[in-house]
């Protein structure tokens, strides 16, 4: 059963209860025990791997040097014969057959490393991969008690503090009105801001001599002179 | 970043694009971060971390609080409005209707900040949009 089935089985059971657990703390360290083991696998087969893949370079090194030699020694049996000295290429020859025999052992010793490779290449990967899936569903489990952890500890604390959960509708009415009222301070303030322009302007006019203009002592003292 | 990293960085921080925030750490079972939002006091977030993710959670009401016969058509208005509603979803714990927003266990604290406030606006809009199908 998969693990997202198990929480839904365990909801449907009646653990749906803020705090209780849906996967037994004992199915939680299996789990965790199947992951340890996992990577213990996955370590083991790298090292077997790394082991197998220095074996197959020093064969394929061995194959071709052997490969090599018989050719040269090929080669020095051709002039022996080619000097006459029959009993000579003979001996080459004897050395060709025994060059021969290691040449195909360390082939069928390269095939077996190969194919040893391969698997262990394999091995590795769906290792890699079932431990991403535990992983995965261990985190599952791992959140939903967590989150129901959370949810007991929220609603103990309030329990605690007296202070009581709002409903919802309460709490959209006060940040609404708190809104409300930030809107209204708003508007005041702008209002207040477009007096003072108003008054700004009227003051700019006034010290231009524009619109009504308050008599000033200079200007009372200017009059009288002209009298 | 842990609870206690989060809950410092919040309290150094003294506002943020004009919020100010007030935050609480619950003891418990698991360590809960309640995040309070200026403006949006009456809904705190509550932050909690998992091995995965840093989770970011809202209470929105209480099957209580639903109107019964309405239940199956907020529900499905949920599920319609789950995607339009930017990084929060919705979901239900026990009895208790929430929103929420996970996010990558190694996110920035940037990130969280900002997961908080749109979790914060996103609590009123969406109780705003459900408030015929609640008491």
């Amino acid at each position: 059963m998969s693990i997202l089935n198990k929480i839904l089985t365990a909801f449907r059971g009646g653990a749906r209860e803020v705090g209780e657990a849906i996967v037994d703390a004992n199915g939680t360290r299996i789990f965790e025990q199947e992951i340890h083991d996992s990577r213990e696998h996955l370590k083991k087969a790298k090292h077997d791997l790394t082991d197998v893949m220095a074996k197959q370079m020093q064969t394929t090194r061995e194959v071709n040097r052997l490969k090599e030699s018989v050719s040269e020694h090929e080669g020095y049996a051709t002039q022996a014969l080619n000097k006459g000295d029959e009993s000579l290429a003979l001996e080459i020859a004897e050395k060709i057959a025994s060059l021969d025999v290691d040449l195909s052992q360390q082939d069928s010793a390269l095939t077996t490393y190969s194919g040893h490779v391969e698997r262990l290449k394999e091995l590795v990967r769906k290792t890699e991969r079932q431990i991403k899936d535990y992983e995965r569903q261990l985190s599952m489990v791992k959140t939903t008690e967590s989150v129901q952890k959370a949810t007991a500890a929220i609603t103990d604390n309030f329990a605690g503090s007296n202070s009581k959960l709002l409903g919802a509708k309460e709490s959209l009415e006060r940040i609404q009105k708190k809104q409300q009222d930030f809107d209204d301070r708003l508007k005041a303030a702008e209002q207040l801001q477009d007096e003072t322009v108003d008054k700004s302007l009227e003051e700019k006019m006034q010290a231009a001599g524009i619109g009504e203009t308050k008599d000033t002592a200079a200007s009372i003292l200017e009059r009288l002179k002209k009298k | 970043m842990n609870t206690q990293d989060i809950a410092i960085r919040f309290s150094e921080l003294n506002s943020y694009q004009g919020f100010s925030f007030d935050c609480q750490l619950i003891p418990g079972d698991t360590e809960v971060l309640q995040i309070v939002v200026s403006d949006y006091e009456e809904i705190p977030v509550y932050i909690s971390i998992t091995e995965t993710q840093i989770l970011c959670i809202s209470y929105l009401w209480s099957e209580d609080e639903v109107v019964q016969d309405k239940r199956g058509a907020m529900m499905e208005l949920m599920l319609e409005i789950n995607i339009p509603m930017p990084l929060s979803s919705f979901s239900k714990i026990g009895d208790k209707y929430v929103i929420f927003g996970a996010l990558m266990a190694n996110s920035s604290f940037e990130d969280v900040v900002h997961e908080v406030i749109t979790l914060a606006e996103n609590s009123v809009e969406a109780i705003s949009a459900m408030t015929d199908y609640l008491k």
